[in-house]
């Protein structure tokens, strides 16, 4: 059964490959149509793995064809081509089947159109039952999984069961190329690295019929080095950054009065709660559709520490609705905490964090049920929030209640403007935590934020006259200040 | 040690993904610490599904408030456990996927669950509609530009506001509605978003260097020892 599969997909992947490459010309061979104009070949080609980067690149360098910019002056461009085995090739029409066969067992399944490339596949599997599909896309997941591991071993069978592929193109006078993959797995571009590559340069003619091929150069691997330069000037920045915050946490500590801007919506956390406590009504605290791994909600769980704790301290009734379990589980840690440390262990119940549902609007319809019952004082939403942003917070202003809000998600940051009482807008959010505790240390690290802005500020002026100043003047030294900030992933 | 166990794990495993980000061979290191996350995730799905459960049997057994609406949660829960683990109606029986085309569990969720939540989502015109009321009101200076601005990409957007600047000549096309529109998208309101963008990035450093360096333990509570 397995093999029949892996035989099916091949011939898709033949199928695929043919009309992928119909329309290139032949690689392999020198096409003479008018031998005057054949190039001379380009010469001492070599490859080797791109310095400095993650891996999965490999950088080629030659020595121009005497025909470029001289002699017949017949070269147009360079190709470069890499020998690819079949087994790579097939990994794609693997592929291809493979989301066919999840579409086919899914419930979104619907006809292909005729004459597309699910079609072509869909004839192929459309007398299966549902069992046997399911057992094929098991089966096509295993042998996927398996040819990516086989990669480098079919990449050693060179020159055996593959062909050469175009990988990049130079214009003519270029003397050197990258041939840049990918580290996903799952991409068409994936380049396996500790693999042996092969490489040659054909010169090109204005006819692209007319070429004529290099030596071959290989084998070459490509793997990643200790330090990806392409992101140095990321990693600059965080020592920077990390050095002012300890820098400015240290000065704190030694007693230094540090003064930061104050935020209307924290400044509002203590009256709202105390307006909850006077009307006898529950506080609602709700986190978002945020996972646990997300640092808007971590950021939120370091808040409803704060929050709880003064609630406990009021002796007011919190509500706490979780879209997610592990979010319940570390918000019931934090509101135990948060009683125990106000002293006040016997007032913590089990029931003040409680899971909803992890369906979203599922979610929204159990939130404002709550809210249109239990009238809360206030509502506070901090965390990740998306298309249930407006519902919430609109429902939450009929239930008159205050609402403060705060969130990382730039789209819902205006419903929240315009919904809520009081909203910190993007990185208010993580420096909520911070506010409320109103500790020494804490303002230290919010001190060091408000540098580092101020040193964006400054490169973002700076980048802007120096980009145009050195297009305008071709200032080399302007362009590799520019260059130094540009991320090369 | 309550505090310092979860402290230096959190210590290691922060510093470790940072530098995976600038270090190629520690790249894989950092995916295999995030996939804890999800090993742990799978038992605190048992614990959310059990909270559930508990708080409804709790209210319903007291006869607490709206205690109802209990047992329609109680039933919904059970009978979606039921027919998933047991692949009721599945054409691929008990070894085939739960959301396999014509399984109960996929058919309620299909023509049950989808429709509800489609219910709700609507809403969001509604609300979007009384939303826009409160804040477009022309209260001070500010609420005046946003009204404008709003008034602006609204009509920008409609070919009666196409229509209505028509005869602007080609010179002077920055004055035609749509093109106010989209200006005003593509400057102003793309300046402003970068700009908090950018403010969201140094708060996400700022945070996780608070919490790798162990200044921000609110989350932990005091140190009781």
């Amino acid at each position: 059964m397995k093999l029949k599969l892996l035989v099916l997909c091949l011939l898709l992947s033949c199928f695929s490959v043919a009309s992928a490459q119909e329309g290139t010309s032949p690689p392999e061979d020198t096409l003479l149509f008018d031998s005057t104009l054949l190039p001379a070949p380009v010469t001492n080609l070599v490859a080797f793995d791109t310095e400095n980067d993650h891996g999965h690149a490999i950088t080629l360098e030659w020595e121009i064809s005497v025909d470029d910019g001289a002699g017949k002056q017949s070269v147009a461009m360079y190709e470069v081509f890499r020998w690819v085995p079949d087994l790579m090739t097939a990994i794609p029409s693997f592929r291809d089947t493979l989301d066919y066969l999840k579409l086919r067992t899914s419930s979104s399944w619907s006809e292909p159109e005729p004459g597309s490339r699910t079609d072509s596949i869909h004839s192929v599997f459309a007398k299966l039952d549902m069992a046997q599909l399911e057992q094929k896309k098991e089966t096509l997941e295993r042998t996927i999984g398996q040819a990516i591991r086989d990669l480098p071993a079919a990449h050693a069978a060179y020159p055996e069961n593959g062909s050469w592929q175009q990988v990049a193109v130079a214009p003519s006078g270029s003397v050197t190329a990258e041939d840049v993959g990918t580290k996903e797995k799952d991409s068409p571009d994936y380049l396996p690295d500790y693999s042996d590559f092969y490489y040659r340069v054909n010169a090109v003619t204005a006819d692209p019929d007319i070429r004529t091929p290099s030596e071959i150069f290989g084998p070459v691997q490509s793997y990643g080095q200790w330090f990806n330069l392409g992101r140095l000037a990321v990693f600059v920045f965080v020592m920077i950054f990390g050095f002012l915050t300890i820098f400015f946490v240290s000065h704190a500590r030694r007693g230094a009065d540090l003064y930061v801007r104050p935020l209307a919506g924290i400044e509002a956390v203590d009256d709202a709660i105390g307006r909850a406590t006077e009307m006898g009504r529950p506080i609602l605290y709700v986190m978002g559709l945020g996972t646990a791994d997300q640092i808007a909600t971590i950021a939120s769980f370091t808040i409803l520490g704060r929050v709880a704790k003064r609630v406990a301290e009021y002796q007011t009734k919190l509500m706490v609705p979780a879209y997610e379990s592990v979010v319940m589980a570390v918000a019931q840690e934090v509101v135990k905490t948060a009683y125990y440390d106000a002293g006040r262990p016997d007032d913590y119940k089990e029931d003040i964090v409680f899971f909803v549902t992890s369906l979203q609007f599922a979610y929204v319809a159990a939130v404002n049920g709550l809210m249109l019952r239990e009238l809360p004082a206030t509502n506070v939403y901090m965390g990740k929030f998306f298309a249930e942003s407006l519902l919430l917070a609109e429902t939450g202003a009929v239930a008159g209640s205050i609402q403060i809000a705060g969130t990382d998600e730039i789209a819902q940051i205006p419903f929240f403007i315009v919904a809520c009482d009081y909203t910190l807008i993007g990185e208010e959010l993580y420096a909520a935590s911070a506010y409320l505790g109103r500790e020494p240390i804490l303002l230290g690290s919010l001190k060091a934020q408000d540098w580092a802005k101020a040193a964006v500020i400054i490169l973002v002026l700076a980048g802007l006259i120096l980009a145009n100043l050195g297009v305008g003047n071709d200032w080399a030294w302007a362009n590799n200040i520019v260059d130094f900030f540009r991320v090369v992933d | 040690m309550r505090r310092a166990i979860p402290l230096t794990i959190l210590a290691v495993v922060g510093t470790v993904l940072i530098v995976s980000v600038f270090l190629p061979p520690l790249e894989n290191l950092g995916e295999d610490f995030t996939l804890f996350f999800d090993i742990i995730a799978v038992f605190a799905f048992f614990l959310g599904g059990g909270n559930l459960v508990r708080i409804h049997f709790n209210k319903l057994w007291r006869k607490r408030k709206d205690w109802g609406f209990s047992i329609v949660t109680l039933f919904g829960f059970f009978f979606m456990l039921v027919i998933g683990l047991l692949k009721i109606g599945n054409p691929g029986g008990i070894g085939a996927d739960p959301t396999a085309e014509g399984s109960w569990f996929q058919e309620t969720f299909n023509y049950v669950i989808n429709p509800l939540q489609s219910t709700m989502y609507a809403l969001l015109a509604f609300f979007v509609a009384s939303a826009s009321y409160r804040a477009f009101r022309a209260k001070n200076r500010e609420a005046t530009l946003l009204l404008l601005a709003a008034f602006i990409i609204l009509l920008g957007r409609t070919p009666f506001g196409v229509m209505l600047t028509a005869w602007v000549p080609e010179s002077w096309s920055i004055a035609q509605i749509p093109n106010l529109a989209v200006w005003i998208m593509n400057s102003p309101n793309l300046a402003g978003q970068r700009a908090i963008i950018i403010g969201i990035g140094l708060g996400v450093v700022s945070m996780s260097l608070r919490l790798i360096l162990g200044i921000e333990r609110s989350y932990l509570g005091e140190d009781r020892g």
